[in-house]
C-alpha cells in the first residue's frame, strides 16, 4: 500500500507558528485607554502596551488612525497609531528624548537564549508612514545583569507612504559579544528584560553607533530626524513583529479577544461608561454597575474585584476617576454619592479591595448595596505597566 | 510621570489603620499605589523622596 509522508510544516522564522510575536498588540488592535488624539508626554496615554514619551520643548499626540480599505490592504491592520507634532522644537538637547516604545518580561523571553554563545537572532518587522521622509532609528535596551543598547537606523523612503520595513537584529551585532556574554542573560521574571523604541527625536546623549551594542544609553544616532521640526509631521506605526530567527514571516494575527486578554494582563477597565467606542471596552451606559459593596461602619463600604486577567505582578495600581458626585452607592433603599473609588491593599495577581468614604455616619454597619457609576467620564481601571 | 500631579499623600487603610498605599491625585483621576519598590509608580516616588525633590503628605 502507498504511503505519503506527511511533512512538518514550513514555519518561517524558527518562531513557532503561535505566538511567534514578542510583542502584544503589535497590530493596534487594542486602545482601552483612548482613542482619539491625546497629548503624551510620559508612558501610556492610548493604545494598549505601547508607551509614548516626549520630554523635549514640543509637544505630541497620539490617537488611533482607523485606516481605510486600501490601507488595511497594504498592512494587514485595520489601525494604526497615529503621532502628530503640536509645537515645534526645532534643536533637541543633548537630554531629550521623544519616542514610542514598548517593553517585554524576562519569563517570555527564556528561548532566546540570551546570556548564552547559542543566544538568537530576532527579526523586527514593521508598517510606518511619516510626513517626512529620511532617516530614523529604533532602539533596543537589554535589561537585567548588565544593561546593554543597539541602535538601529532605518530609511523612510517616500512621505506619506506606507513602507514595510525589516530589521534583523543579531545579537552579535557590530562583532560585539556582549549578549552572548554572562550579563547578556534575561532575569527570569515578571520585570521588564527587553525595550524596543521607535525613535521620533533623540539628544545627544542617546546617539551610538547603527548596529553596534554598547553598555552605553544609545538608543539612536546622530541620523535619526527631528520628528518635532514642524506641525505638519505625522508618523504612523503598525504591524509591529519582533519574532526569533533572520527572517521576517507574515505578521501573526491574534484574534481580537485574545489579543485584549494579553493586553489586560497589564491594563484592566473595570468599569467604562465614556461614549461606547472612546476605548475599546467603553459602553456609553451611564448607569453602568460596579458591584455588590457592604458597609463595614457607618462610613465605608467595601467591595471587591476579581481581576478577569491574573495581573503581571503582586502590586497592580487601581485608577478611579474622581470627580463631584462620580459614583452612586444603592443601599438601605436609598443612594449615597461619593467622587471615588479607593484602595488600601490589593491581592497580589489575581484581585483587589476597594472601598468607598460615604461620610460619617451617611451608612449603616452590615447592610449592604450596589454601586453604579454616576458620570459618563467615571472610569475605574486597574494598570500594571512596566 | 509625576509631573502632572497636583498632590501626593498617604493612605491609611480605614480597618487596619496601616499605611500601605500612595494616593496619587491627578486633575481628574487619582492612582492608588501599592508601597512596593517593584511598582513603578512607588519607585519614582521614593527615588525623587530620598533627593528631597518630592514631598509626600502624610496620611490623615
Amino acid at each position: 500500500m502507498a504511503q505519503t509522508k506527511v511533512q512538518a510544516p514550513f514555519v518561517e522564522g524558527g518562531g513557532g507558528s503561535s505566538f511567534k510575536n514578542l510583542l502584544i498588540n503589535g497590530d493596534m488592535q487594542i486602545w482601552q485607554r483612548a482613542t482619539a488624539a491625546t497629548a503624551s508626554t510620559s508612558g501610556y496615554s492610548t493604545v494598549d502596551r505601547w508607551q509614548v514619551n516626549e520630554s523635549s520643548d514640543g509637544a505630541i499626540t497620539s490617537e488611533q488612525s482607523a485606516l481605510s480599505t486600501a490601507d488595511k490592504a497594504t498592512t494587514g491592520c485595520r489601525n494604526a497609531l497615529l503621532i502628530k507634532c503640536t509645537t515645534t522644537d526645532s534643536s533637541i538637547a543633548s537630554g531629550q528624548f521623544s519616542y514610542l516604545a514598548q517593553g517585554m518580561e524576562g519569563q517570555f523571553l527564556s528561548h532566546l537564549g540570551w546570556g548564552t554563545t547559542s543566544a538568537k537572532t530576532l527579526t523586527l518587522s514593521f508598517w510606518v508612514k511619516a510626513y517626512v521622509a529620511g532617516t530614523y532609528t529604533v532602539g533596543f535596551k537589554k535589561y537585567d545583569n548588565t544593561a546593554y543598547f543597539l541602535p538601529i537606523e532605518y530609511t523612510i523612503s517616500s512621505s506619506n507612504t506606507w513602507e514595510k520595513k525589516t530589521i534583523e537584529v543579531s545579537p552579535t551585532s557590530g562583532s560585539t559579544s556582549l549578549i552572548t556574554g554572562a550579563n547578556g542573560a534575561f532575569d527570569q521574571d515578571n520585570g521588564q528584560a527587553l525595550l524596543l523604541t521607535f525613535g521620533l527625536a533623540w539628544g545627544s546623549t542617546y546617539h551610538g553607533t547603527s548596529g553596534t551594542w554598547s553598555s552605553g544609553t544609545h538608543f539612536s544616532t546622530s541620523n535619526q530626524t527631528n520628528f518635532l521640526s514642524s506641525t505638519s509631521n505625522t508618523f504612523y506605526l503598525t504591524g509591529v513583529q519582533l519574532e526569533v530567527g533572520d527572517l521576517a514571516s507574515d505578521l501573526e494575527q491574534v484574534p481580537f479577544d485574545v489579543q485584549l486578554q494579553r493586553c489586560m494582563r497589564y491594563l484592566e477597565m473595570i468599569v467604562d461608561p465614556r461614549s461606547a467606542g472612546t476605548g475599546t471596552l467603553s459602553t456609553g451606559d451611564t448607569n453602568e454597575g460596579l458591584g455588590n459593596f457592604v458597609n463595614y461602619n457607618a462610613q465605608y463600604a467595601y467591595g471587591h474585584f476579581d481581576f478577569k486577567v491574573m495581573k503581571r505582578s503582586e502590586s497592580p495600581n487601581l485608577e478611579s476617576a474622581d470627580g463631584s458626585n462620580y459614583f452612586k452607592y444603592f443601599n438601605e433603599n436609598t443612594s449615597d454619592l461619593v467622587d471615588v473609588v479607593q484602595n488600601v491593599a490589593t491581592e497580589g495577581h489575581s484581585g483587589i479591595q476597594v472601598y468607598l468614604d460615604c461620610g460619617s455616619s451617611a451608612i449603616t454597619q452590615g447592610n449592604g448595596g450596589f454601586v453604579r457609576v454616576n458620570n459618563a467620564a467615571a472610569t475605574l481601571l486597574v494598570e500594571d505597566e512596566f | 510621570m509625576l509631573e502632572n500631579a497636583t498632590k501626593i499623600k498617604k493612605l491609611k487603610d480605614p480597618i487596619t489603620g496601616e499605611v500601605k498605599t500612595i494616593q496619587i491625585f491627578f486633575p481628574g483621576k487619582r492612582l492608588f499605589v501599592p508601597m512596593n519598590e517593584k511598582n513603578r509608580w512607588y519607585a519614582e516616588i521614593k527615588k525623587q523622596v530620598d533627593a528631597g525633590t518630592l514631598t509626600v503628605e502624610d496620611a490623615d
